[in-house]
C-alpha cells in the first residue's frame, strides 16, 4: 500500500490569472519548419463548451527523445534546439485551445513493441476535482497506431476519440469530451 | 527500437486519497466528470519524464507577493514555506511551484470574478518558486479571504491558496489547495470534503508555526507537499519476452 500524497483539488475558474505565463500553446514558435498545429474544443456532458479549462501537454521530440534524466537512453542529441515538449493553453470563451508543436517520434515500449507517436494531455477545469489524462495520436500513423500497446488496451469503438482529425496540411483537430456520447478515453495514470 | 528499458515506476495513490471526479456536493462536477471506465496507462517513457522547468524562468521576487507593486498590499502578511517530498520521503528538488490566491478581501484579480469585495491595486495574487536541493520553498504573501461561490445556499469557500506542482515526471503533476488551520468554513466546504480519506484531507491544511513567525513582521505557516513516490520495486522489462 502506497503512502498518502497531497490530494488533488480543482483548479477553480481563476488559474487563467497567470498560469498561462509559461510558454503557452507554443511548444515551438509559430512558423517553425515542420510544425503542426493542433486545435480543439473542450466539451462537457451536455455538449456545452468548457470556457474555463486548462490543457497541458507533454511529449517526446521528433526523434523520440526526452530532455530528461530518467530517459535511460541518455542525453538528447542536438537537433531540436530548445525544444522542451511542454505546452499549456487555457480554453477560450468558445472552449477552444491550440497547440503548436512538432510531431513526436515513436517510442520503445520496453518489450520490443513500439508506442506510436503520441502526446500526453492533462485536462484541468473548474468542476474537475482531479485532472483527466488522455493522449493525442496522429491520423497518418495507421500502422503504428494499429500496433500501439496503449491503444490496444482501449475498446476498439472508443479508439477514434484519441486520434486527431486532419483538417489541412499541418493542421489537426482534437476535441475533448469530458462526458457524453462522444466521451474521450481517459486514462488511469 | 528493441531493447531493455529500465524506468522508474510511480506508485498508485491508495483509494480515497484523491477526490472522486463525480462529487454531487460540488455541483459543477455533474457534467464535467467522465462516466466511462478509465483505461490503465502503463508508466513508460512519456509518463516517467516531464517538463523540468528550471530557475531560468523565475526571479527571487516571484516568491514575494508583497513587494511587486507601488505600495504594500492590505491584509495579514504571512510566510508560507515547506518541503516537497515524494511519498517515499525523498525531497523533490528543482521543481516549479506556482500559486494563485485572492486578496485579503476574498477577491481574485480576474475579469470573471464579480464578488463585490474590493480589489487591491498592490496585490495580484500570483507567485512562483523553485524548490531547492532539499525540496524546500518559501513564499511571502498575505492571508487570502473567504468568498461566496454560489454552489449552494450561503456557500463560502474557506480561505485557500492554489498550488500547482510539476514534480519530475508527468505522473507527479499536481494541482491542489492549501487551507488554514481552524477555519470554521472547512467542515462546510464540499471541495475540501471531496477527499474521502481523513488523513489525506488534513494534508491540505497548513500548520501555524510560531518558530517561523517573524517578530514585528509576519505570521508563518508550514505546508508540506507530498507527490507520488517511486514504487519500491523498480519497474523493469526484459527484451522480447
Amino acid at each position: 500500500m502506497s503512502e498518502l500524497v497531497t490530494p488533488s483539488q480543482t483548479t477553480g475558474p481563476y488559474f487563467a490569472m497567470r498560469l498561462p505565463w509559461l510558454e503557452g500553446p507554443f511548444v515551438v514558435p509559430e512558423g517553425t519548419p515542420g510544425a503542426v498545429t493542433i486545435i480543439g474544443r473542450l466539451f462537457d456532458g451536455a455538449g456545452d463548451v468548457i470556457p474555463d479549462g486548462l490543457i497541458e501537454t507533454w511529449q517526446a521530440g521528433p526523434d523520440g527523445r526526452f530532455a530528461h534524466p530518467d530517459d535511460p537512453r541518455g542525453p538528447v542529441p542536438a537537433g531540436y534546439g530548445a525544444f522542451r515538449g511542454f505546452g499549456r493553453c487555457p480554453t477560450a470563451r468558445d472552449g477552444s485551445f491550440k497547440l503548436v508543436t512538432l510531431k513526436p517520434g515513436a517510442l520503445p515500449f520496453g518489450d520490443g513493441r513500439v508506442e506510436a507517436p503520441h502526446i500526453d494531455v492533462s485536462v484541468f477545469a473548474r468542476g474537475l476535482l482531479d485532472r483527466c489524462v488522455t493522449r493525442v495520436y496522429f491520423p497518418d500513423e495507421a500502422a503504428l497506431n494499429g500496433a500501439d500497446p496503449v491503444l490496444a488496451a482501449v475498446p476498439a469503438d472508443r479508439r477514434p476519440t484519441l486520434i486527431a482529425v486532419p483538417l489541412a496540411d499541418g493542421l489537426l483537430e482534437f476535441d475533448v469530451h469530458v462526458q457524453g456520447d462522444r466521451e474521450t478515453v481517459f486514462f488511469d495514470l | 527500437m528493441t531493447g531493455e528499458l529500465v524506468l522508474p515506476g510511480y506508485a498508485h495513490p491508495r483509494p480515497g486519497n484523491h477526490p472522486p471526479l463525480d462529487f454531487p456536493g460540488y455541483t459543477a462536477t455533474a457534467l464535467r466528470h467522465p462516466v466511462k471506465p478509465l483505461v490503465l496507462l502503463p508508466h513508460r517513457l512519456t509518463e516517467v519524464t516531464g517538463p523540468l522547468l528550471g530557475d531560468e524562468l523565475i526571479t527571487m521576487q516571484d516568491a514575494d507577493l508583497t513587494t511587486r507593486h507601488a505600495g504594500e498590499p492590505l491584509g495579514q502578511r504571512i510566510i508560507v514555506s515547506g518541503r516537497v517530498l515524494d511519498s517515499g520521503g525523498r525531497p523533490v528538488p528543482d521543481t516549479l511551484i506556482e500559486i494563485w490566491q485572492t486578496n485579503a478581501a476574498g477577491r481574485y484579480r480576474h475579469t470573471h470574478d464579480h464578488h463585490s469585495a474590493p480589489l487591491d491595486p498592490d496585490f495580484d495574487g500570483i507567485g512562483r518558486a523553485i524548490t531547492d536541493a532539499g525540496g524546500r520553498y518559501r513564499f511571502v504573501t498575505i492571508k487570502p479571504g473567504a468568498y461566496p461561490w454560489g454552489n449552494h445556499h450561503n456557500a463560502w469557500r474557506p480561505a485557500h491558496i492554489h498550488f500547482s506542482l510539476f514534480g519530475r515526471a508527468f505522473t507527479q503533476r499536481l494541482i491542489t489547495q492549501m487551507y488554514f488551520p481552524g477555519d470554521p468554513l472547512l467542515p462546510l466546504d464540499p471541495i475540501y470534503n471531496s477527499v474521502p480519506d481523513d488523513k489525506a484531507r488534513q494534508l491540505m491544511v497548513a500548520e501555524f508555526s510560531i518558530e517561523d513567525t517573524q517578530p514585528e513582521w509576519a505570521l508563518a505557516y508550514r505546508f508540506g507537499i507530498v507527490l507520488r513516490g517511486r514504487d519500491a520495486s523498480v519497474f523493469e522489462e526484459g527484451n522480447q519476452r
